[in-house]
């Protein structure tokens, strides 16, 4: 039990979000086709049904996606990009960075950091804080942080019913100029093993109900108590809460734990209609939330990563919302473009038969 | 057929990014860009980045592929004429072979072309698909 | 013979392999057998050149400099050999070569050779290989196969002229009709509409009776002048226009979709050539990989409107108003891809010699060969006469 006192992290200039963009693949499998091939029908279903990329898609196509619709809601070049990261557990390459590939596809390069992160689920919010650095220290005007998966559930695993696919793209810029301004962050973190997956291993493994306590509410809990605590501020203060989202249960548990209600957590839960989009899980529930709030809006974002760690983001939307967020399309306009496939053909388009 | 990876490299941009060609003295538009214009024989040519819009001209589902396509079968093929008039030939994505028309508007995405091999690069390219927003009118 | 003008080219000799899967033969193999049984129909001539048409050898075969190989291998070591290659139209250009050089003087007789071993390789490697007769970096590239270019060409046919896919059944029947008496022919059974409405499709809305089978193919001709011919040979055939001409690789490039300009204007600068109308061929050899490139090939050529070529299906019979693939054409007699412009000349010399036997075109004195490459990109036509 650490007797730290927490700070909250804050720029040394303002600074925003200027656009935000979401996607996610069109195709669907249901949580009741899990439980048939692997139950016999029978199991509780953890939601209703999980994103699915086509077999053209990977963590690399849906970041450039999501790129180009925060890009235009930012209505800036990319040339004036300072980096482009892209954070994920699903790197189509070990060794070769997928930011590249995304700045290149954008037209950011070649004046560009561009690298790629792993944190588990928090691998986006990990570049959206990086962002905020850059940015903040007046090092670049323009930093583009992604959060993007196309992770893979074991067959037969629980993690099986909510591994699922999407992105979300963040452009930070100086406050001044952008449509959610930020107001502090945090970061916790610890080396706690509750879900990981070594070298050359083609599926993670996860330590069951250790993921809940000591890893997920063992993080996502202190962090956002932390962040609070630090601005002086309760679950009275803002409008929305947007957690990491692994199923329906945490993220309602979580923010019923804060102190939010249900209401506060309604709008950024995703889960249920495309799965854990693992590191686009909380930042496409905040494209979400931006896609519908109001000018003064205060939103929290606390996200969580296994191996583990939390990022908690506070932050308020600005005028310049209204305008700007239907320059792209909608985090709902991709939920609602959904194709239901059954398993046999998720199992083909997720390479899970060998053909060699 | 053998890796090329500088050949597969040089290709990135217009790719990526729909960089076809404008010829500086008559203004006819190609894709790709072409060191001689087809219309004034002209070899004053500039770089010009398509929108990505367009609408099909042709289209035909394959049933077997070429080496490097086959995860993708069935997969539709179209001849997509693009807004600002150059016909460019892609795949379709994200759309069943019933649901297309002569006619029918897409627009462009950076979608997997194809890998060399388990261990080779990946080929990032232009497809097609149905508008995920219908255009508003204004 | 007086009839043999000075400068002229004959072909006085011809020879070839049945179009099929010749396991037990090699790309060699079956080159030898077509060259050695040309020269021998042609009375002994001594040819001073070798002109091999080939596509896939580098690709299929591992084989590069397929002239001096097929000189050395059928007998011919020394004499001057090169390979030609315009894709599906490698034949038809090995045979405008070797008009050239007789027509030049270089040479008082040539060896002409289409060779293409297609069978030694899997689906995917053919596939592959016959794409690269497309544009590599923007059809190939994309993922599009070699049928599914001519597919974009049929649907939009259809879209634009309201044509039924039973209206290019004709097309296909016809071929396989004609292909019935040749030796040489793949397949030698006629087909009827419901065969080919029945067939499974390849590219929507090609179907498999729609598409020229690959196969492995040698066929070769014996050119001479004048003199080498009055003096070897007693039913020579004269080629009265040689023409080429070329258009963009890739579909998206083209002038107008549905035309093939190329095909137009090698028609008409053979017409031209020959000084000779195209109602006064008596038969055309048309490069019918697929049905849709017959009818463009005639629209192209003249013989029917833009959009109207469909129609002639009725007529396109060897005692029809215009006999096409007297023999079978690609589709029956098959489409070994290289060699295929030497079997159009071989099938048309054959009928002007009146030695077609059970495909004979009654009284046939002047023919038109037209081999195309790729989608349209080079189209190379011979006119053909009895003398």
């Amino acid at each position: 039990m650490s007797e730290m006192q927490a700070t909250a992290m804050k720029t040394a200039r303002p600074v925003g979000i200027w656009g935000y963009g979401a996607y996610v693949p069109r195709y669907r499998l249901a949580a009741t086709e899990v439980a048939r091939v692997w139950q016999g029908g029978k199991d509780h279903l953890p939601i209703k049904e999980k994103a699915v990329p086509g077999p053209d898609e990977d963590t690399v196509t849906m970041s450039i996606e999501a790129a180009r619709n925060a890009l235009a809601r930012a209505a800036i070049d990319a040339t004036q990009l300072g980096a482009v990261w892209v954070g994920s557990e699903s790197h189509p390459y070990a060794v070769k960075p997928s930011g590249t590939i995304v700045a290149e596809a954008i037209g950011a390069t070649p004046y560009v950091l561009a690298a790629d992160l792993e944190f588990a689920c928090k691998a986006g919010t990990e570049a959206l804080q990086m962002a905020l650095a850059l940015v903040g220290s007046g090092m670049a005007d323009f930093a583009l942080a992604i959060g993007a998966d196309t992770a893979q559930g074991r067959p037969g695993d629980e993690l099986e019913y909510t591994a699922g696919a999407g992105s979300a793209a963040f452009v930070i810029g100086p406050a001044d100029g952008c449509l959610a301004r930020i107001e502090a962050s945090l970061s916790y973190s610890s080396d706690t093993p509750d879900f990981f997956r070594r070298n050359g291993q083609r599926y993670p493994r996860h330590s069951g109900r250790f993921t809940g306590e000591p890893g997920y509410f063992g993080h996502v809990l202190p962090a956002a108590r932390a962040l609070l605590e630090s601005l002086g501020r309760t679950a009275a203060d803002y409008d929305a809460i947007v957690v990491h989202q692994p199923n329906r249960k945490f993220p309602a548990r979580a923010a019923a734990e804060l102190g939010f209600s249900p209401e506060q957590v309604k709008l950024g839960t995703l889960v249920d209609q495309i799965g854990n989009t693992y590191a686009g899980s909380s930042l496409l529930g905040l494209a979400a939330v931006l896609d519908e709030a109001e000018p003064g809006a205060r939103i929290l974002l606390v996200s969580f990563g296994s191996g583990a760690g939390s990022d908690a983001v506070s932050l308020v939307v600005g005028e310049g919302i209204k305008e700007r967020r239907n320059l792209s399309p909608r985090t709902r306009d991709y939920l609602g473009r959904r194709v239901p496939i059954d398993y046999a053909l998720y199992a083909r388009y997720r390479g899970k038969l060998a053909t060699e | 057929m053998a890796l090329q990876l500088s050949r597969e490299w040089r290709q990135r941009v217009q790719r990526y990014q729909l960089v076809g060609g404008r010829c500086s003295s008559c203004g006819r538009l190609t894709f790709p860009r072409r060191p001689v214009c087809p219309d004034c024989g002209s070899e004053k040519t500039e770089d010009f980045r398509f929108s990505g819009r367009g609408e099909v001209y042709s289209y035909a589902t394959m049933y077997k592929a070429p080496v490097g396509f086959e995860q993708d079968i069935p997969y539709v093929v179209a001849l997509v004429k693009l807004a600002e008039g150059p016909l460019i030939t892609a795949e379709l994505t994200d759309v069943e072979e019933s649901d297309v028309s002569i006619g029918m508007p897409v627009e462009a995405v950076t979608r997997r072309w194809r890998e060399h091999g388990p261990d080779g690069p990946i080929v990032y390219g232009y497809k097609f698909r149905p508008l995920l927003r219908p255009v508003s009118p204004g | 013979m007086s009839m043999l003008k000075g400068n002229d080219v004959y072909i006085i000799g011809l020879g070839a392999v049945p179009v099929g899967e010749h396991w037990n033969r090699s790309l060699r193999d079956l080159a030898v057998q077509a060259v050695r049984a040309a020269l021998a129909d042609s009375g002994g001539a001594k040819p001073g050149a070798l002109f091999v048409g080939n596509m896939l050898a580098p690709y299929l075969s591992d084989q590069e400099h397929l002239g001096a190989l097929v000189a050395d291998w059928s007998g011919l070591r020394g004499i001057e050999a090169v390979n030609t290659e315009a894709a599906c139209a490698s034949g038809g250009m090995a045979l405008r070569q070797g008009y050239l050089a007789v027509r030049s003087g270089a040479h008082r007789a040539v060896v002409v050779l289409g060779v293409e071993k297609m069978t030694d390789s899997v689906n995917g490697c053919t596939t592959a290989g016959l794409a690269m007769a497309a544009d590599a970096e923007y059809e190939a590239a994309v993922g599009l196969s070699f049928v599914a270019l001519n597919a974009l060409l049929m649907r939009r046919y259809m879209y634009e002229f309201g044509a039924r896919k039973e209206d290019f059944a004709a097309f296909a029947i016809n071929a396989h009709r004609n292909a019935v008496g040749n030796p040489l022919a793949m397949f030698r059974k006629p087909i009827d509409e419901r065969t080919y409405m029945g067939a499974a499709v390849v590219a929507d809305p090609i179907n498999l009776m729609d598409s020229s089978p690959v196969a492995d193919g040698a066929a070769a001709l014996v050119l001479a002048d004048a003199e080498t011919a009055e003096h070897l040979c007693s039913r020579p055939v004269r080629i009265a226009a040689s023409a080429v001409a070329t258009d963009s690789l890739a579909l998206q490039d083209r002038r107008r979709l549905l035309e093939l300009d190329a095909a137009r204007l090698s028609a008409e600068r053979a017409f031209e050539m020959a000084g000779k109308g195209r109602e006064e061929m008596d038969f055309l050899e048309l490069h019918d990989a697929f049905t849709i490139m017959s009818v463009l090939s005639l629209e192209a050529c003249g013989y029917a409107a833009k959009g109207e070529g469909f129609r002639l299906g009725s007529e396109v019979g060897r005692s029809g108003r215009l006999p096409i693939c007297t023999m079978g054409g690609l589709k029956a007699r098959g489409h070994p891809v290289g060699a295929t412009g030497v079997y159009q000349a071989l099938e048309a010399a054959l009928q002007l010699r009146g030695d077609a036997g059970a495909c004979q075109v009654v009284g046939a004195r002047v023919g038109m060969t037209q081999n195309i490459g790729g989608s349209g990109a080079t189209v190379v036509t011979h006119i053909l006469e009895a003398v």
